[in-house]
Order: structure tokens, then sequence, then C-alpha cells
């Protein structure tokens, strides 16, 4: 498992690949889960340009492992991966990474999706957005469907 | 004889600081290090940890603890 903490705009498919190769599970797994967030250039109704994320050092990194640790106990998984951006983000930047290795597709989703609402719900991360009306804290995240 | 307090995000721009000492007293909640530094009950919408695991606001605490205090989170 790795929790990884960035302040560099990062490609994270090149990472999930890279880190992939670093385990030794080749031929264990028959399912990898990923999920990527990128930022939107708009939010609860305005034009944003960009955003400043802040976090807890240490609780953050912390939490997230606990969120991936509780999952393995959930699920049959072989390995966890998140990256999570901090400081200033700009549109179309990635801002969280997941991936899931399991043996089986359902272990992989069902905990990838998991890891992601306990992530987003839970983990020390702020919100700040740069809006046309000045700067602004996200009060609270967006729901998971654009429909109810 | 001294507790670490953080602030985060509007909490901290709130507060004019990123984090401060307090001194322990025996006995000493969460809420009680609130009211302490801004003269205030807790208000129930801020979200507190305690040596960085969330934490209920009638906790004890102990000397060297740290507590912080955020609103809510909004990363991902």
């Amino acid at each position: 498992m790795k929790v990884e903490i960035t302040e560099s705009i990062f490609k994270p498919y090149e990472k999930i690949e890279q880190y992939q190769k670093s385990l030794q599970i080749h031929g264990q797994y028959g399912a990898v889960a990923t999920f990527v967030g990128s930022m939107r250039d708009f939010n609860d109704g305005q034009q944003v340009s960009g955003m400043m994320l802040e976090h807890y050092p240490g609780m953050t990194e912390k939490h997230i492992e606990k969120i991936c640790q509780h999952a393995s106990e959930k699920w049959s998984l072989l390995d966890v991966l998140v990256i999570h951006r901090v400081g200033e983000v700009t549109i179309g930047e990635p801002i969280v990474a997941i991936a899931v290795w399991a043996a089986h597709r359902g272990d992989a989703m069902d905990a990838c999706r998991h890891i992601l609402e306990d992530l987003k719900y839970q983990a020390p991360f702020w919100k700040k957005e740069h809006a046309g009306g000045g700067d602004r804290w996200v009060k609270n995240n967006t729901a998971g469907y654009l429909k109810d | 004889m001294s507790i670490t307090v953080k602030y985060f995000a509007l909490i901290r721009e709130q507060a004019g600081k990123s984090q401060e000492i307090v001194d322990y007293r025996p006995g000493m909640t969460v809420s009680d290090v609130w009211r302490t530094v801004m003269d205030e009950d807790l208000p129930s919408d801020i979200k507190v940890a305690v040596n960085m695991e969330y934490s209920g606001t009638d906790l004890g605490l102990n000397d060297g603890d740290e507590v912080a205090f955020f609103p809510s989170v909004t990363g991902g």
C-alpha cells in the first residue's frame, strides 16, 4: 500500500503503471480498478480558474492509510495506491488518483469507490477556489452523481 | 505543561494564525481548549482532531497533546 501527497503535478496513469511494476503480484491480479479526479472549470454555478488545496501534514497521510487498511479488511485486495495533490492546482490537472489491485473485479471496484468516498468525506483536505468573485472556501463536496 | 493547538482552512484565517500553545490544566477537554483560545463555546460544525485522530469535543486531554480545529473536509 502506498499513500503519496504531492505539491507537484503528476501523470496518474504513468504513476499507476510505475507502481504496478514495483509490485510482486504479477499473475495474481485479475482486476485493477482506477479512479482519477481532475479539476473542473466550474463549481457551484461559477467559473473557477484554479484552487489552493490545504491539508494537515501527518494526519492526512495517516487517515488515508487507515481508510485503505479498512478497505483491505472489508474486501480481498492485493494492493492500493492513493496519490493526492496539495498546493496550487489549475484547471484540468489531476487532483487524486486511486488504484486498487485484486484477484476479482468486484473487490477492486467496490474498494476503489469506498476509498474515494471515505477520502472525500473524511480525509483532511480543504479546497479554496479562485472564482470570478474572489477566492472562496468550498463548504462541502458535491454529490457523487449529477442527478441523485 | 502545554497543549499545541492547530487551525486549518477557514478556521486558520479567522484565528489569524496556524497554531499556538496553551497551558495544560489537568481535566482539560477539547471544548475547554477552544473556550480558552476563542472565548466562546465550540461551534458544533467545527471538526476536531487530537493527536491526528478525529475526536469528540468532551475528550479529556493529556499534557503535550496536539489539538486541531477545522471545517468540513473537501478533498478528492
